[in-house]
């Protein structure tokens, strides 16, 4: 019997190996982390049905989230298609099928990247700019002036960009989604022997009022997944943090607002496709 | 005024206030001192009700804080005034717009009485012709000086002042003193002021306390302060109390100067 047993035995307990008790203490912190988030979450859906609703502030976050995430939005989307509609023809033209590179494009953008790629950006733009916005609040201790003023911080700060993130990413999608099925349709009738009409009719026939539903529940979703990982991640920095932890919490809320769409994502296309069956 | 009760506070496994007794009394300028980490600004937190006490109990006016729900502490914190060490003006906002915050959110005031009310507070705090700045745009002195005329914008009861003097020049630092003097013999409003700056300390104080090690180990008048028979309040007034009012005789005192 070695030493090491000897003193387990002694002591009567079993002590965990430095691995696991640091994989418990991560999974502690992960779970508290998850936890926290989501009482956020709740006190914002708590705080939008409680008047008043500051308009001002509500528009100010609509005009600094849409207006300005616009043409990045557009231009994001009309490449996509293009892609897509390059990608689509040379994949389709083998099997003689190359006339479905509208549908494909049209289906593909609507369903899926329309709604997925405006989310990256504005999780990129605007999720990490809301969180190094609240966390320099943060450690500055003006959302302590603003309790101390009696004011509530998730009211005034947060349901503003939850509420502006949830109506603009919708919006936002439907500019993208336009954008990325003229992209598709540019490349594929410069660049390849299709008929323009027979494209625009292709989209119009596999266009649905399901689809474009699908598209904009994901995008409403993904809105308030990146504004709550933004907001969150703003708040939960320690005063003390310093510039340091404004970097690390901005850096951290564009990552796990790319991860929270994906699964998201994921987990929309099987509640909508796979158990309601919408097409 | 406020009645500070056995209040105890940790973070983890460090116990910041331990069972501490405060009476903040009406009208006086109290100024609590003691060591840098010895829980000075987290009594005010605990006040204004930004963090909650592990145990004890805070009473406002015959309110104990602790039991107050979110709503009935927003009403009493309109009565409560805080200056903060780094003064926390709104960046987004104007000086205009930074002290007019709490009338725009908790009244029906038109622009032209908050305007009229904003000239007025910060006539109050010696800023005139600043109202269009931007916080960035301000020193440090002038930003202390917003900070304080957003505090008095309600007419608050109490004003809490969490190191009104750090980072600030020696002649800033009189100036704000002299200012702290001033807006508590106009206002006759009662004034807690968290410190370590000793000079500070005796310029604005009417009455002291000194925690060390989460209690209070002294409370009384600037003079009884000087004299009492104490190393630790001893040591800490030696090194920053203005000549002129420290008492040579004191044994302790004469010991630390090998007199």
């Amino acid at each position: 019997m070695n030493q090491q047993s000897a003193t387990r035995e002694a002591s009567g307990r079993f002590r965990a190996h430095p691995i696991l008790r640091n994989i418990k203490i991560r999974l502690y912190n992960v779970l508290s982390e998850i936890g926290q988030a989501f009482t956020l979450f709740f006190q914002t859906l708590f705080q939008i049905f409680r008047p008043p609703l500051q308009f001002d502030l509500l528009v100010k976050q609509l005009l600094l989230i849409g207006f300005n995430s616009l043409a990045v939005v557009m231009v994001s989307g009309f490449f996509t298609g293009m892609v897509l509609g390059v990608q689509g023809y040379i994949q389709l033209k083998p099997y003689a099928v190359e006339g479905s590179v509208a549908r494909f494009v049209c289906v593909s953008i609507v369903k899926e990247l329309g709604p997925m790629i405006t989310a990256f950006v504005l999780a990129g733009r605007i999720g990490a700019s809301i969180t190094a916005e609240l966390s320099t609040m943060k450690v500055t201790e003006q959302i302590d002036a603003l309790e101390v003023m009696g004011t509530n911080p998730v009211k005034y700060l947060v349901v503003p960009r939850f509420l502006a993130c949830s109506i603009m990413l919708p919006t936002l999608t439907i500019f993208s989604t336009f954008a990325g099925i003229a992209g598709g349709f540019t490349a594929v009738v410069t660049l390849f022997d299709v008929n323009g009409y027979f494209f625009l009719a292709e989209v119009q026939k596999n266009l649905f009022v399901g689809s474009v539903l699908i598209s904009l529940i994901k995008a409403t979703s993904f809105g308030m997944a990146i504004a709550a990982v933004g907001c969150y991640k703003g708040f939960s920095i320690p005063t003390a943090g310093g510039a340091e932890g404004v970097g690390t919490a901005t850096t951290g809320s564009a990552v796990i607002s790319l991860i929270a769409i994906l699964i998201l994502d994921f987990v929309l296309n099987h509640i909508l496709f796979n158990i309601l069956g919408l097409v | 005024m406020i009645s500070v009760r056995d209040i105890t506070k940790s973070f983890g496994e460090k116990n910041v206030l331990n069972g501490l007794s405060l009476e903040i009394p009406r009208g006086e300028t109290l100024v609590i001192m003691g060591r840098s980490g010895s829980g000075k600004s987290i009594l005010l937190k605990i006040i204004t009700g930004l963090i909650s006490a592990d145990s004890g109990e805070i009473w406002f006016e015959g309110t104990d804080i602790s039991k107050l729900n979110t709503k009935n502490m927003n009403i009493l914190r309109q009565k409560i005034g805080m200056l903060f060490q780094s003064a926390a003006l709104f960046d987004s906002m104007s000086v205009a717009e930074n002290v007019a915050f709490m009338l725009d959110q908790h009244t029906n005031y038109s622009k032209q009485e908050m305007r009229k009310i904003v000239d007025e507070k910060l006539e109050l705090v010696d800023l005139e012709g600043v109202q269009d700045l931007r916080p960035a745009e301000l020193s440090g002195g002038m930003r202390k000086r917003v900070g304080l005329a957003r505090a008095l914008a309600f007419n608050p009861e109490l004003i809490l002042y969490d190191e009104p003097t750090t980072g600030l020049d020696p002649v800033t630092c009189t100036e704000i003193n002299q200012l702290i003097c001033d807006l508590h013999e106009r206002l006759q409003v009662t004034s807690v002021v968290v410190t370590h700056d000793m000079h500070s300390a005796f310029s604005v104080a009417t009455r002291m306390a000194m925690i060390h090690e989460g209690k209070q180990v002294a409370y009384g008048t600037p003079e009884e302060i000087i004299n009492i028979d104490n190393p630790i309040v001893q040591q800490f007034v030696l090194f920053g109390a203005p000549d002129q009012i420290l008492n040579i005789e004191n044994p302790i005192l004469k010991e630390y100067l090998g007199r």
